[in-house]
């Protein structure tokens, strides 16, 4: 399968990793991919290395092209360790004295990760590195998504390698968008609203950046899963729409439950939100993963949360989701709270509390049932889920 | 003098210590940087800072 030649003389020398599910918390059922790619000219660069692990791959895809010994240079577009764990042993392979291109935050990031002496090259946004017929050029991408990542865009031939952005954690026998058509979609959609959300005022600007600069595109190479050649365009349209935190009329219903009341609560006000004519899923917390409720929240209008109280607090996996939603700082949301309680019942509390500190537009007060719902308290839900399919309606 | 944070990674510009390696002395305001500096750690512009 690898290595495959991209463009005459460029080839991804990168690997699948088919069997990883858990991507330090974020779950990938189809693996993902480490993609490095390899260029041939007067001088040879190979742009990115892979995870610990994959080392021997890796060696195995550049010796079908060429004796690793060979390569004269590496870029180091990202210091994360998917993109960099294997660098030392690399560089020990190559030649330790060979250059390491990579941004100023690079160079000191590189250094906080392997302690043994890499001949580490700073370079900044515009900065030029000749390989012979071809050219180079660094841009300085920082927080897309580490202070060190940068882009390296390749002149002649139009291509931009654009670590972690425009990628996807997808492992598959496809290698280009046109292979594998809008199936990525959702793929790539996920990996904005779990790694690059929090940043999207920057995504703008760097889209900005890219068309200031003039920067032809004809093909870009993530450094996860497949490449976008027939239609780059598209998926930086679809960046530039999602960094909008464009909503759509929808709602999510997140919620986790112990004996099933806070359940019950939860299909009554999806029913009451659906019967606004909103598009609305119920997502329980055991059998949704947090990074697949990210992906709904991106374009949700509204994101409900239900809790039981547990030991006068919230039940634990709720604080979980509403840590990593805030981190990843959600916009233009409308939330509210409900929740089944026994004594105390300040989950519906704290959970406003969580959701007002997101600057969500509150739908308040929230619902609380002691224990057991009846039907009436069912209604009353149903009737709290028109009123929030109501305010989407508005705001849509 | 109050610090500043920035609301994109979380560094906190704290005026007794400046950003000597961009040129702000160590005693700068945050109101007295130029416009065009940004956080040393992740670039973003005076406008993305928040008063903490």
């Amino acid at each position: 399968m690898k290595p495959i030649e991209i463009a005459k003389g460029i080839y991804d020398v990168g690997v699948n990793d088919w069997n990883i599910s858990d991507f330090h918390g974020y779950s990938t059922p189809y693996g993902t991919s480490y993609n490095a790619f390899l260029i041939i000219d007067d001088k040879i660069a190979l742009i990115d290395t892979v995870k610990a692990g994959f080392i021997d791959e890796l060696f195995y895809n550049i010796s079908k092209v060429v004796d690793p010994k060979k390569i004269d240079l590496i870029v180091s577009n990202h210091t994360e360790m998917d993109h960099s764990g294997s660098l030392a042993r690399v560089m020990h392979r190559i030649g330790q004295d060979k250059p390491v291109y990579c941004s100023t935050m690079g160079e000191k990031n590189l250094g906080l990760h392997f302690r043994q002496k890499l001949n580490l090259q700073a370079v900044k946004t515009g900065q030029e590195l000749s390989l012979g017929k071809r050219t180079l050029t660094f841009l300085e991408t920082r927080m897309v998504h580490w202070p060190d990542s940068m882009f390296t865009y390749l002149k002649e031939d139009k291509i931009l390698f654009s670590s972690d952005g425009f990628g996807q954690h997808y492992a598959g026998c496809e290698k280009f968008d046109d292979q594998i058509g809008d199936a990525i979609m959702p793929h790539a959609k996920k990996y904005f609203a779990n790694i690059l959300l929090l940043y999207a005022s920057l995504i703008k600007k760097l889209v900005q950046k890219v068309t200031e600069l003039g920067l032809k595109i004809d093909m870009i190479c993530p450094d996860h899963g497949i490449i976008w050649r027939r239609d780059p365009g598209k998926i930086i349209d679809a960046y530039l729409r999602w960094s909008d935190q464009e909503t759509k009329k929808k709602a999510i219903v997140l919620y986790d439950t112990m004996w099933h009341s806070t359940e019950m609560m939860a299909n009554s006000i999806a029913s009451g939100i659906s019967a606004e004519g909103v598009d609305v899923r119920p997502m329980y917390l055991r059998k949704w993963h947090r990074s697949d409720i990210m992906t709904e929240v991106l374009d949700a209008k509204a994101v409900v949360v239900g809790s039981p109280t547990l030991n006068n607090n919230l039940f634990p996996s709720l604080a979980d989701i509403l840590t990593y939603m805030k981190g990843l700082k959600p916009k233009n949301k409308i939330g509210a709270a409900f929740g089944s309680y026994g004594w105390s019942g300040e989950a519906v509390k704290l959970i406003e509390q969580e959701l007002t500190t997101m600057n969500f537009e509150l739908i308040s007060p929230g619902l609380k049932v002691h224990y057991v719902p009846g039907d009436e308290h069912l209604d009353a839900c149903y009737d709290f889920g028109r009123k929030i399919g109501e305010a989407i309606g508005k705001a849509s | 003098m109050d610090s500043y944070v920035c609301t994109v990674c979380g560094y906190v510009y704290d005026p007794a210590q400046g950003d000597p390696d961009n040129g702000a002395a160590p005693g700068t305001k945050f109101e007295d940087l130029p416009d065009d500096w940004v956080c040393p750690v992740c670039g973003a512009g005076k406008e993305d800072f928040e008063k903490e």
